[in-house]
């Protein structure tokens, strides 16, 4: 690892420096760039190298790249600049808030400014499953750049202690649930000291739970983002089985399981399979003090797992000049070689197929295979969770999810609670 | 620095046609403040009321007046209710547990005893840490397994709830967080009161043979009265101001269990994006924080004897 990090600080530094030199020079598009932190590493020292780099490749642009803080942030940071007649130009936000800034009259989509064959040709270079979150009414409103998806993580030494395959993951539902009951691990006094699973319901709930969802066959939502299914048999079959990992099986903590503690569980050896995101990779490959293994999500009725992270979006505020300008610099950001090196640097997945077959990531995944599961699991990848006025529906299912893994209402009846609160927030866009 | 000169420059200054009145004057001297006021209190304020009986404005649609509806939604909203009932829970919990707490530390370290700065400056540190540094840290305490708690007990073979994930245990574990925090930061102002307190008084109560008991209950505690407006006042203030642990440690869950009045604020406005709703809410907690104000200096202060 040494070698190439030392090279990537002396590109680094001479960017720097060519920023510095170049900053004198006349400019004659100046644009806005928020963008979110939302893992682990140096994010915004390798986003400030990429527009150095933008910027030597092409005179006349210049990007003032911003660090906003969270997603939530970052939003919160655009909308109000928004407000206030001065919006950023180009903003890195959650592919799911595309609804919000479409409904805030924020944003322009990308479809007039692809003119050449080219530029469609582009459009079409990524993966559809990123898409999916991106497309609305038949208009393109972000372009994937930092996203993610649901993978299971798991503990190989406690796979071989349990006397368990420890190179095979559960591929199904039914065989979760078999190779849980060997895993958990019980004192002389019956109090557990290590969990066989944990899908975190705090945070990015509706998230985890679309990864049971999405094997169960069912979708959460309609691509209008104007019509919810949480009471649907089969979403109400998904919960039920969380459930009942914990009441029935008893192979997950009881009660809701932090999202920002699973890592740390899973590094203390708490638990020997944790459901996180991808942008995980890197966090876990530096801190799990035992060989672990990244396997996709198991398979139920189908297979799959909702997609994650951020896009590029445009807001309507730009001149002509302004939007052909961030047009270029977005192309540029989404190029197969940069799509590769921020997957590798960051841990996200690289958002198309021809990235993956560049010589930096082929080295990369011939010494990290596990960094290929989330690219093999992005055929079977869904939309996630987004619709009209997001927040308060996903709100919704987060409390009723939460009200079933508490025990506090039934599966059945969470869901209809769910439901009957988005079948109202969403009464204004039918 | 120029001496002489500048005082001779002024004497050929002739003196000034007009006078500004006294009342301009004084006037003029308030208008900073007054500004600074005006722009950062009472216009939120007040913007905020007519903004609660506004739609929210949405892109292209403007905001219409909608009356009422703000606060008839309001009334019908569970999530209100359940952050309303929290809040009291809440500050009925931590209000009168910090109160006790400072009071009795700053009681102990008020007396001759040995290490006794190390003993004020180990209770004053959480007060020195950001309420997100503090929430952070305990948020590992309460990690069930090997968190702080777990372990503690877990050594003493008692079964754990899974603290911040039970709904009956998530707000308790806020509670927690927020006495240790804020206790010794109303140590300090107790202890300075104790400091004031003169000796004479407990010399003479020793002499008439009082018990230590009936001095403090007779003696320090009504002279303390003062600084315990003065503290009951911020820890009324605090337990509908400070947020931070809600957000960090749980986000208002699980199922809306550690939902605070202010959190559910800032879910509307930055989250839902509905700011009418918010500035609906926001009344509603600018009516409660006036109600208790005007409670606190109209009522007690009538009872309390100030030196």
């Amino acid at each position: 690892m040494g070698h190439p990090t030392m090279k990537w600080l002396v590109s680094l530094v001479g960017a720097a420096l060519l920023a510095l030199t170049s900053v004198a020079a006349a400019k004659d598009v100046t644009l806005s760039f928020y963008y979110p932190v939302a893992v682990g590493g140096p994010i915004p020292k390798i986003i400030d190298g990429y527009v150095a780099d933008f910027e030597k490749d092409n005179p006349g642009i210049a990007i003032k790249a911003i660090y906003a803080g969270t997603y939530q942030d970052t939003l919160v940071k655009a909308l109000t600049a928004l407000k206030s007649g001065e919006p950023p130009d180009i903003a890195v936000l959650l592919s799911t808030d595309m609804f919000t800034l479409i409904d805030e009259d924020a944003i322009a989509p990308f479809d007039d400014l692809l003119r050449t064959d080219d530029d469609k040709a582009w459009l079409k270079s990524f993966y559809p499953a990123f898409m999916e979150n991106s497309q609305t009414g038949g208009k393109t409103w972000g372009i994937p750049f930092q996203r993610s998806t649901i993978v299971m993580y798991w503990n190989k030494d406690a796979f071989k202690a349990a006397g368990l395959d420890p190179d095979k993951a559960p591929d199904t539902w039914d065989e979760l649930v078999a190779d849980g009951k060997k895993l958990v691990q019980r004192d002389a006094s019956g109090n557990v000291s290590r969990w066989a699973v944990e899908i975190p319901s705090t945070s990015f709930t509706y998230w985890l739970f679309q990864g049971l969802t999405t094997a169960n066959n069912v979708r959460l939502m309609n691509s209008a983002g104007t019509q919810t299914a949480f009471d649907a048999p089969g979403v109400v079959g998904a919960l039920q089985f969380w459930v009942d990992l914990s009441s029935k099986d008893k192979i997950q903590p009881p009660g809701v399981i932090e999202w920002g503690t699973t890592p740390k569980d899973f590094f203390e050896k708490k638990t020997a399979i944790m459901w996180t995101s991808t942008g995980n990779l890197t966090n876990v490959r530096k801190n799990a003090s035992f060989p672990f293994g990244v396997a996709m999500l198991p398979a139920h009725q189908g297979r799959g797992s909702p997609t994650g992270g951020g896009n590029f979006y445009f807001f309507k505020k730009m001149s002509d000049d302004e939007r052909a300008a961030a047009f270029k610099f977005v192309k540029w950001m989404t190029s197969p070689e940069r799509a590769a090196d921020w997957g590798i640097q960051t841990g996200y997945v690289a958002v198309r197929p021809d990235a993956w077959d560049t010589a930096a990531m082929k080295t990369y995944i011939a010494d990290f295979p596990a960094a290929a599961v989330a690219r093999d699991q992005l055929k079977y990848a869904v939309a996630e969770l987004s619709t009209h006025d997001n927040q308060r529906v996903t709100k919704a299912l987060n409390d009723g999810i939460q009200a079933a893994l508490a025990g506090a209402k039934t599966p059945q009846q969470a869901m209809q609670d769910a439901q009957a609160e988005a079948v109202r927030v969403l009464r204004p866009y039918q | 620095m120029h001496g002489p000169e500048t005082k001779l420059a002024t004497a050929v200054v002739p003196p000034p046609r007009w006078r500004v009145s006294p009342q301009i004057h004084g006037w003029l001297l308030l208008l900073p403040a007054s500004v600074l006021l005006a722009t950062f209190t009472h216009f939120p304020a007040v913007a905020t009321i007519i903004d609660s009986f506004y739609s929210t404005p949405k892109g292209r649609r403007a905001a219409v007046l909608v009356g009422a509806d703000n606060y008839q939604a309001m009334l019908a909203d569970p999530v209100f209710w359940r952050a309303v009932s929290n809040n009291i829970v809440y500050a009925a919990s931590v209000i009168p547990l910090t109160m006790a707490l400072a009071l009795a530390m700053a009681l102990w370290v008020n007396g001759r005893i040995p290490g006794r700065p190390f003993l004020r400056l180990s209770f004053f540190t959480p007060t020195v840490l950001p309420m997100i540094a503090v929430a952070n840290i305990w948020l590992f305490f309460y990690a069930p397994g090997y968190g702080l708690l777990d372990q503690m007990l877990g050594a003493l073979g008692v079964p754990t709830p899974n603290w911040l994930g039970d709904q009956h245990t998530a707000l308790i574990c806020l509670i927690a967080v927020a006495v240790w925090k804020d206790a010794g930061f109303f140590m300090i102002f107790y202890l300075a009161a104790l400091q004031q307190v003169s000796p004479q008084l407990a010399e003479a109560a020793a002499i008439e043979g009082a018990s230590r008991w009936y001095f403090f209950r007779r003696v320090t505690f009504p002279l303390l009265m003062p600084t315990t407006l003065f503290v009951l006042i911020n820890a009324i203030i605090n337990s509908f101001r400070l947020i931070d642990h809600v957000v960090v440690m749980t986000q208002g869950g699980p199922d809306n269990a550690t939902a605070l009045l202010l959190f559910y604020i800032y879910e509307a406005g930055f989250k839902f994006w509905d700011t009418a709703y918010a500035a609906t809410l926001t009344v509603v907690l600018l009516a409660l924080l006036a109600f208790f104000a005007l409670g606190q200096f109209v009522v007690l202060d009538r009872r309390i004897h100030y030196q």
